[in-house]
């Protein structure tokens, strides 16, 4: 079903168009004078089959950057294209089902598109066992740990066969064994399913792991302030010096964002 | 060689993560169902002994003659008589028929009414603070208008124990309906569940706690307004708990009173202790069950 892919963005050499497109983004929230604008003309791209990571303190409209993305809400102004690109989300909570055992919620993404019961119940087998959850299929969200949920979470978004993963800071309440061992599955998955991922987080170091690209957004209106590459190697280590040297270069621009608010 | 540590690499990672996992996973022991039966019966009972010396008191101080405000002793023996009756069991079965077959319709009138009200905006402003309104009116006032519109008859009782329960189950459904978590309306959204689907699969589940909580104060609602309903109409050749109440103050026969007031105190008790049961159930299922130590 997947055919694994070697090189890392596979989908980016081939000239084929972006797997989504900002193009001069606006979002207010309320109107007149009392009205927030939360994203002020941001325009980004992410090719398919790349990972990028959006950076910025709080206030910067991140999430609702995401959302905008997914559908859940409409831009105030400018476009999105998703080109044809079927797009899951994860949260930063798992936002399991509570009531459905973790397979039947996998089988939740399946069952909206018209799958058999039969083919529901071993397709979501399969994606537990990707996020190496084989026989927890029968366990109820609440018996699983927090880190075995958003796994489940992974899986259920995986199991919609988007091509276009957002992520809304979805390792911040797990401790930092988990969220590495996350890292890397995550790549992983990534990798062999030569997915898009658009990832928010305001960790730079999670950042600069796991991004192919790390953008950095202003805050109180949210604004693209800079768009840094990363190329260093992968598997790459949230304690490697190079991580460490490139977050520490991010982080001071970031520093500077948010202290522009202090006056 | 790079395939080799690749697939090292993976296999550590996988037994890292289920080494992890392993650590997480604490299984909680439950007690033994006799530990469980013990801690569940030991309050009851104390509470009940306290009553019944509390009662005897009253009794020995003397305030009423003992033929008008009979002790338990006497009570519960005229009590213990009945339970060897045949008419004891028909009057049960009479209430309780009209019980169920109320509170049956109370649910689907209920359940009508929350799921239209919860869904059309326009109905809601009208009907929503309506039915909040018919909750709070006394049952026992709805049954002038009821013995005038259906007689002395059954149907009369059904129409006021359906008009008491109905408000609290629709009530229940719509805040259910209200509270349902926004993460889970957005997860629902964004694996492609609308409208209908939506509802079905995500907006009713999530409503459930609130709607059995709903059930349960329907239940209330609708016992005490049968009892008001077969102590007002009495209809021959249907001997009820509430016809034996009528009966017991007329005859001024005090124990056999008290006796009926216990057993419709026991079928309301036990009832919510099977509403509390299923309640349990569904929070132990959802993780909801917060156990302390």
């Amino acid at each position: 079903m997947t055919a694994p892919l070697t090189e890392q963005a596979a989908g980016r050499a081939e000239g084929r168009g972006p797997a989504v497109r900002l193009e001069a983004v606006s979002k207010m929230y309320g109107q007149g004078r009392t009205g927030l604008l939360a994203l002020d003309e941001v325009s980004l791209d992410v090719a398919a089959g790349e990972f990028v990571c959006l950076l910025g303190a709080s206030g910067c409209g991140k999430s609702t950057l995401l959302s905008l993305v997914a559908g859940l809400d409409r831009p105030t102004a400018g476009r999105i294209e998703a080109d044809g690109s079927r797009v899951a989300m994860m949260f930063q909570e798992p936002a399991l089902f509570p009531w459905l055992t973790v397979s039947a919620n996998i089988e939740m993404a399946l069952r909206a598109k018209g799958v058999t019961r039969r083919e529901r119940r071993e397709r979501a087998a399969e994606f537990l066992e990707t996020v190496h959850l084989g026989g927890f299929g029968a366990k109820r969200p609440h018996e699983l740990s927090g880190g075995m949920r958003q796994r489940v979470a992974l899986a259920r978004a995986l199991a919609q066969d988007a091509d276009v993963l957002l992520m809304d800071e979805p390792f911040g309440a797990l401790d930092a064994m988990t969220r590495d061992l996350l890292h890397d599955e995550l790549e992983r998955i990534w990798r062999e399913r030569g997915l898009s991922v658009l990832f928010v987080t305001h960790n730079v170091r999670e950042a600069v792991r796991l991004g192919d690209r790390v953008v950095l957004l202003s805050s109180r209106p949210g604004r693209v302030v800079e768009d840094f590459p990363v190329t260093l190697e992968r598997p790459r280590r949230t304690d490697s010096a190079e991580v460490a040297e490139q977050a520490g270069r991010i982080t001071d621009r970031l520093r500077e964002e948010v202290m522009r608010h202090g006056r | 060689m790079t395939v080799d540590a690749d697939v090292r690499r993976g296999d550590a990672h996988a037994r890292q993560l289920a080494g992890l996992d392993a650590l997480e996973l604490t299984t909680r022991q439950r007690r033994g169902p006799a530990s469980r039966l013990w801690s569940g019966t030991w309050p009851i009972a104390s509470a009940v002994t306290l009553v019944l010396v509390a009662w005897q008191l009253v009794v020995l101080a003397g305030w009423w003659p003992e033929y008008v405000f009979a002790g338990p002793a006497t009570t519960l023996g005229v009590l213990a008589e009945r339970l060897g009756e045949a008419e004891f069991y028909t009057a049960v079965t009479v209430t309780m028929r009209r019980a169920v077959t109320g509170f049956a319709l109370a649910i689907a009138v209920g359940l009508v009414v929350g799921a239209l009200v919860s869904r059309i905006r326009p109905l809601r402003r009208a009907v929503g603070s309506l039915i909040t309104g018919l909750q709070t009116m006394p049952s026992i006032a709805w049954f002038p208008l009821a013995i005038l519109l259906f007689g002395l008859t059954e149907s009369a009782i059904m129409f006021v124990v359906v008009l008491g329960a109905a408000p609290s189950i629709a009530n229940g459904l719509i805040a259910g309906v209200d509270y349902t978590p926004p993460i889970l309306l957005r997860a629902g959204h964004m694996l492609g569940l609308r409208r209908l689907r939506l509802y079905r699969h995500v907006i009713l589940p999530a409503s459930l706690p609130s709607f059995l909580a709903g059930l349960k104060q329907g239940w209330a609602f609708a016992w005490r307004s049968l009892m008001a309903g077969e102590l007002l109409v009495i209809i021959a050749n249907q001997p009820s708990l509430g016809e034996q109440l009528h009966f017991a103050r007329e005859l001024a026969d005090s124990p056999g009173l008290l006796a009926t007031m216990i057993v419709i105190l026991v079928i309301g008790i036990v009832v919510d202790m099977l509403f509390g049961a299923a309640d349990n159930a569904l929070r132990r299922r959802w993780g909801l069950h917060q156990t302390v130590g």
